[in-house]
């Protein structure tokens, strides 16, 4: 008997019993479906995640205040106090002391509420100099950026997000427009480029002022000179780590510490951002896509369970065939190609259903999934292993009956 | 009406065959080690009641099962000597089985049904379907080949089993009650159509425990616990 006449004897089987073969083929559908959607979600999410953190702006390092260390050896949180200032970014701005580094901008932020023409919004109100353009890679929608002049002055000028600026104007003309803040008038200057959202903050909705206004106006008192988070940029990417070692020595040289390892500042580059990020997805990834493939095995049980079922109650007609001619490894044949036949449709089905699903669902839940086509192939591959090894022991069950117990089957 | 072409060499030997079935310490014994020959184109009717050993003679002669003892030759062939494989092929190419219950496959039509023999024959498709339907007409059912098995009343049923039976051409035809599951019309039927594939030169082998069924046969073979009783020549049947 060739393979043509067993599989046509093998289709003819699966498709007469429709609805049970159906039901088996979903349970291989489904795992395979989610094996493809779960890894390309993971895939996706990753990549989302490294281009948010590379939004920040290119050759980052991120200097943050904290885990000062206070006299009794106790180690303060992350960014329990604020422990770097205006004359730490200056002093890393200097070309003698960093010649890498090559852009700085430090950020002082608080939230605060904006009030304009009867519309109250609150957001972030960052004060910083000129430098901050460059230094996180944004562009101005219409207007100017803050002035070398506006820095010396505390000019009252605020730049506004493109969130903000709808928030607070709508359609109007935003430039040229007033803004109330802390009870003193700025005026809008400029509106940024939409950049989306990171994963902690939204890139679109803050104010801009110079720094010095914000030291002197809207924060004042002990904490003026403090700064919240310095960015520097580092010349070209291959200078990254000499501007990390600079930028260490440096502000362990102005804060009197002499052991790197009780610095009361942290500085972290983008690439250890993004490889930590993509770290925690991937162990996500691998975790869901385990769960996935632990639905893909039951599948594969739902497969064998049908084909001991449908041995035993096709036990008459194996009796029959094997009385007319048929050898065991006929009956063998034609059973495993039975089995093969639900893992591939469900396979193929899967891959079908997990693709539209890939292509679909990031519109509605707004991440991308990244379908690769080696986890498809690979996918449809394992549904047919999965169909053909759980098929083995129906079909050598099958292929072993003995002729005239068969026949005698009720 | 024997075939006057065929040598005096029997198609079916059994020398002193004998079957013991073993089920833990308990041993019985179905044959007792008879001896019959069969010759081309006779038809041959085993008879005896339930437990006689008609059935276990049945399935050695089909190739089914195998003896514990003596010899069986089919077509010069000794077959106690066959693996699993060999035995398939030949039932595929000497037997014609026909059942009692006919054993068609439901979701199958008539043409498929009888086709089967023809596959496990490696007989190529188009030539299959050609003898095939040559074999249903020849049974009487030249306009039922793509009817199901369902559609068909019990005696067209046994009549595709026999077009099965005879469609590869086998060295004989092995019936076992072929009218056990039909009413008396059909049963009638289905023997008229034994009688003409024995007149047409057929070798036909029947078991029942009919008196009535095996009087249609040329000669009846007697058997009782395991033994052969009489074996007889009809004298209404013989030529």
């Amino acid at each position: 008997m060739s393979w043509l006449e067993s599989l046509r004897t093998s289709w003819s089987a699966v498709y007469s019993h429709a609805l049970r073969s159906a039901l088996t083929v979903l349970g291989i559908l489904i795992g395979i479906a989610a094996v493809i959607l779960t890894v390309g979600l993971g895939l996706g999410t990753q990549k989302d995640v490294s281009a948010q953190i590379s939004s920040l702006g290119s050759n980052l390092l991120i200097v943050a205040p904290g885990s000062s260390t206070d006299t009794a050896g106790v180690r303060g949180g992350f960014g329990s106090s604020s422990t770097l200032t205006i004359a730490d970014a200056e002093a890393l701005a200097s070309t003698v002391n960093a010649p890498d580094i090559s852009g700085v901008a430090a950020e002082k932020t608080t939230s605060l509420s904006l009030e304009a023409n009867d519309t109250n919004w609150t957001t972030s109100v960052t004060g910083t100099t000129t430098s901050w353009l460059d230094v996180r890679a944004r562009t101005l929608s219409t207007g100017e950026f803050i002035s070398a002049e506006d820095e010396e002055t505390s000019a009252a000028v605020v730049v506004l997000g493109s969130e903000t600026a709808d928030e607070l104007f709508g359609t109007q003309r935003v430039v040229g427009q007033s803004v109330v803040i802390s009870d003193k008038t700025f005026q809008v200057i400029g509106v940024l480029d939409s950049a989306g959202s990171d994963s902690s903050d939204n890139l679109d909705d803050l104010a801009i002022v110079p720094f010095s206004t914000a030291a002197s106006v809207l924060v004042g008192g002990t904490e003026s000179a403090a700064v919240s988070t310095i960015y520097l940029q580092a010349a070209s990417d291959g200078q990254l780590s000499a501007a990390y070692q600079e930028a260490e020595t440096l502000l362990l040289n102005l804060h009197s510490i002499t052991d790197s390892t009780a610095a009361d500042f942290t500085i972290s580059s983008q690439d250890a951002l993004v490889s930590t990020a993509t770290a925690v997805y991937e162990t996500l990834t691998i975790l869901l896509t385990g769960v996935a493939g632990l639905s893909l095995l039951v599948g594969g049980i739902g497969v064998m369970n049908i084909m001991l079922v449908s041995v035993s109650e096709r036990t008459r007609e194996i009796g029959l065939r094997k009385a007319l001619g048929a050898p065991p490894g006929a009956i063998r044949r034609q059973f495993l190609i039975e089995a093969a036949i639900l893992g591939l449709s469900g396979g193929l089905l899967g891959a079908i259903l997990g693709v539209t699903a890939a292509l679909v669902l990031p519109g509605v839940i707004g991440s991308s999934i990244v379908v690769s086509p080696a986890a498809v192939g690979l996918s449809i591959g394992v549904a047919i292993v999965i169909g053909v090894s759980f098929g083995v022991y129906p079909a050598t069950r099958a292929a072993r009956l003995a002729p005239i117990d068969a026949l005698r089957s009720e | 009406m024997i075939d006057p072409t065929t040598t005096d060499a029997p198609v079916i030997e059994l020398r002193g065959a004998g079957k013991t079935y073993r089920s833990g310490s308990i041993e019985f014994e179905a044959l007792k080690g008879i001896d019959l020959a069969i010759h081309a184109g006779e038809y041959v009717a085993i008879m005896g009641p339930s437990g006689s050993g008609k059935s276990t003679i049945m399935n050695v002669l089909g190739c089914l099962d195998t003896l514990t003892r003596g010899e069986y030759r089919l077509g010069g062939t000794d077959v106690n000597d066959l693996d699993e494989v060999e035995l398939a092929e030949i039932r595929n190419r000497q037997i014609g089985f026909v059942f009692q219950g006919f054993n068609l496959l439901s979701s199958l039509p008539a043409w498929r049904n009888v086709e089967l023999p023809l596959i496990y024959g490696g007989v190529p498709r188009h030539e299959r379907k050609l003898r095939a339907e040559q074999s249903l007409e020849r049974v009487g059912l030249g306009d039922r080949f793509d009817n199901r098995p369902g559609e068909l009343s019990g005696g067209q049923q046994q009549r595709v089993a026999v077009a099965r039976a005879l469609v590869g051409e086998p060295t004989m035809i092995l019936a076992d009650e072929p009218t056990g599951n039909l009413d008396s019309v059909s049963t009638q039927d289905v023997l008229a159509l034994f009688d003409e594939l024995h007149a047409r030169g057929r070798t036909i082998v029947l078991i029942t425990h009919e008196l009535e069924v095996a009087r249609r046969a040329a000669r009846v073979v007697w058997v009782r616990d395991g033994e052969i009783l009489r074996d007889e020549l009809n004298e209404d049947v013989a030529a």
